[in-house]
């Protein structure tokens, strides 16, 4: 069945609310537990916008956001163009250790919690 | 006195002795079988060569004179020497003594460690005789002069030119504590026989009938010839699992590294025997600026070696470390423990970042067939200056030339191995290479260090790979009319990757001086310090790397240059963080500003003038 308003020509989303409360922030705590600087993120995007993988995919600002909702599913395509350049994390204006905090959540995500 | 009459003193030595003859061939033919079968066909080709015989001379003048532990601090140098080369002469001296003595040339082994215990009134009635008691005496107190500055070195370790010593595990401990009483219980029982017997070297005479008129010589004497067996038995029993294996492992390193083995991506037995033969002499922590600068403790090449050697290592351990290479080079016993620490980054890491495949029509890049083509890199793209001066003298030198990554989006792959992504690095090597093959150029100009190394090491391109302060300096030798000498005063800093990691020390400083006034700093060349930047380290914190590039820009500005030059432009981005009164530039930029004003043609203006007259 097509959705009602398919008619109009424009289709509204779902809403993307969550509950921050009940998010499993889990994955972010630890992360922040091995780079306690990763809380000082503006979300400013410089590293999105110097970043050499910017174009495959990699967007660690979204990333981010992603973890602090604890939507982990779409983590791994954010993170897996990632080449470790280091541009990121000398462009950050908040000091933020951008590469170590890809490196440790590219292998927290391949071992179990 | 003869052997029948106490004997059984002797069994801890050779119980301990029998233990080490049984145990270390077993444990390096094990460690043999994990090689691969091209390094044992390599021994196999190499054992009967000359090759051999250079390694017999290294493991000479490497495990028993320490030659490069003397390079680094002289008394340090003389500690491990006495040690090591007056035992070994303490051995070869007693054995010929005994032979010549007993005129039988297959004694038991024990008779000459135990020679005067069987011998005491053994009085030299001849020039030979008098001979080897005075040199026995004199090699005793060569060891013993070394075990006293070994326990000084405990309690006061700058003395011997060390921050600090090793902190030492309970096998280390052990081991150490019967080394130490090995050499004064030698002493205590060869004084107490020649005390007993009045017969002896000048030295355990002397201090034998001192002995003797204090103490009831008769009774000690077969508790103290004991008490030196056992801790002769002890220490070997010991020493396989302790530090202390390195005594016979480092020989079997060398002689396999001149036979051409090498350390490999994946740990086999080669890494066993660098693993062992890790005296923890702890050099490199000495020279690590992670402990000097940062106050960071655990991590060192000689606690990575020890724990991955007792199976405790944790990744922390492993990441945190800058690569800057200091440690290899200052290593007496040239472990590649670079190689060691990316052999287990990559078995934790490698699973965790997939090969990356980039569609073809993305890949950036102007073929050029024949010319120039100059890859800038990451780095080059965080300081465009860089690149625009690199292009400045390009075209004024008129060098046909592309630049494959023009639009960025790029990488050379070295980040990513470094971190142990190795599948993703090789597939970035991969289409990198094609891309380069598909542009026809007869060399690559590369203006990062970081990306050189990859290029060299990991890369198989047909074609010449050059870094830029190479490249400029065959160019202004060949166009001298291009620069003039600025007369600044200016210091180099060497960059880990482009000095000890592809040993390019003197092309860049030969380019410097023809534009301008070189000053030397007091970290040169293999000594150089690491600008704190390094992508190698996963684990350190912004605010440890701030302090690791202070103390390295503090002693590059110390000769109050006018500007600092680099070769590498992730230098010049870490080095430009923070307020700086002298400015850091590129080896390129520094070139550029040295540059001769460009001569505009002159053009003949035809007026008025000129119409008249003519």
């Amino acid at each position: 069945m097509k959705p009602a308003n398919d008619k109009w020509g424009f289709r509204a989303e779902g809403s993307e609310q969550i509950n921050l409360d009940k998010a499993d922030s889990s994955l972010y705590r630890r992360l922040l537990n091995r780079e306690p600087g990763f809380a000082a993120c503006l979300f400013c995007g410089s590293c999105r916008a110097t970043c050499t993988s910017g174009n495959e995919g990699m967007n660690f600002r979204l990333a981010h956001l992603l973890l602090q909702r604890g939507e982990t599913a779409r983590l791994k395509s954010l993170t897996d163009p990632c080449l470790l350049c280091g541009k990121c994390t000398l462009v950050c204006p908040r000091n933020v250790n951008i590469r170590a905090v890809v490196y440790n959540l590219k292998i927290m995500l391949h071992e179990p919690f | 006195m003869n052997l029948s009459d106490h004997p059984f003193f002797v069994w801890p030595f050779v119980a301990g002795m029998a233990f080490l003859c049984i145990y270390l061939p077993a444990v390096y033919l094990k460690w043999l079988r994990k090689t691969s079968a091209r390094d044992r066909k390599k021994i196999s080709a190499a054992i009967f060569s000359v090759k051999t015989i250079r390694a017999i001379r290294e493991i000479f003048s490497e495990c028993l004179l320490h030659r490069r532990i003397f390079r680094f601090n002289p008394t340090l140098g003389y500690m491990h020497m006495s040690l090591a080369f007056g035992w070994f002469l303490l051995i070869v001296v007693g054995k010929t003594e005994t032979m010549l003595y007993t005129r039988d040339g297959f004694n038991p082994p024990y008779l000459p460690v135990f020679f005067k215990y069987f011998y005491p009134d053994h009085i030299p009635a001849n020039f030979k005789g008098l001979f080897f008691l005075t040199l026995m005496d004199l090699l005793l107190l060569f060891v013993l002069s070394g075990l006293t500055l070994a326990i000084f070195k405990r309690f006061k370790s700058k003395f011997l030119g060390m921050k600090k010593s090793t902190r030492h595990i309970l096998p280390d401990r052990i081991a150490l504590t019967f080394l130490w009483l090995i050499f004064p219980l030698r002493w205590l029982a060869e004084s107490l026989t020649s005390g007993v017997y009045n017969a002896g070297g000048f030295f355990t005479l002397s201090s034998g009938r001192a002995l003797a008129s204090l103490l009831p010589a008769e009774q000690l004497l077969l508790p103290a010839w004991w008490a030196y067996s056992i801790a002769l038995g002890g220490f070997f029993v010991a020493l396989p699992f302790s530090r202390y294996m390195h005594i016979f492992t480092e020989a079997a390193l060398i002689l396999l590294k001149h036979w051409g083995v090498k350390t490999t991506q994946r740990a086999n037995g080669y890494t066993d025997f660098e693993i062992h033969s890790c005296s923890r002499c702890g050099i490199c922590a000495n020279v690590c600026q992670l402990s000097a600068d940062a106050g960071i403790n655990h991590s060192q090449a000689v606690y990575f070696l020890r724990d991955l050697r007792y199976n405790r290592l944790q990744p922390e351990t492993a990441e945190n470390c800058l690569f800057c290479g200091r440690c290899s080079a200052a290593c007496p016993v040239d472990i590649q423990v670079d190689d060691i620490r990316l052999q287990q980054r990559t078995n934790r890491a490698n699973r965790c970042a997939p090969a990356i495949r980039r569609p073809a029509a993305q890949l950036p890049g102007t073929p050029e067939t024949g010319g120039v083509l100059y890859f800038a890199g990451c780095m080059t793209h965080l300081t465009p200056s860089v690149k625009e001066a690199i292009r400045t003298i390009l075209n004024r030198a008129d060098v046909k030339f592309s630049i494959l990554d023009e639009a960025g989006g790029i990488c050379c792959g070295r980040p990513a191995m470094q971190a142990g992504f190795r599948q993703q690095a090789e597939s970035i090597i991969q289409q990198t290479t094609e891309m380069i093959l598909r542009s026809e150029a007869s060399l690559l100009l590369v203006s990062c260090p970081i990306c050189y190394k990859v290029f060299n090491e990991e890369y198989q391109l047909p074609i010449p790979v050059k870094h830029h302060s190479v490249f400029f300096k065959e160019l202004a030798a060949a166009k001298p009319e291009l620069f003039k000498n600025s007369r600044k005063r200016i210091t180099y800093h060497d960059s880990c990757e482009l000095g000890r990691g592809s040993g390019i020390y003197e092309e860049p400083r030969e380019l410097l001086r023809r534009v301008a006034h070189l000053v030397p700093t007091a970290h040169e060349r293999e000594d150089a310090l690491c600008c704190g930047g390094s992508l190698a380290n996963l684990a350190i914190s912004p605010a440890q790397r701030d302090l690791i590039t202070d103390t390295a820009y503090e002693q590059l500005i110390a000769p109050a240059p006018d500007y600092v030059v680099t070769s590498c432009p992730m230098c010049k981005k870490t080095f430009s963080k923070g307020k700086r009164d002298i400015p850091v530039v590129d080896i390129a930029e520094a070139l550029q500003m040295a540059l001769t004003p460009e001569e505009k043609p002159v053009r003949v203006k035809v007026g008025k003038k000129a119409e008249v007259l003519a």
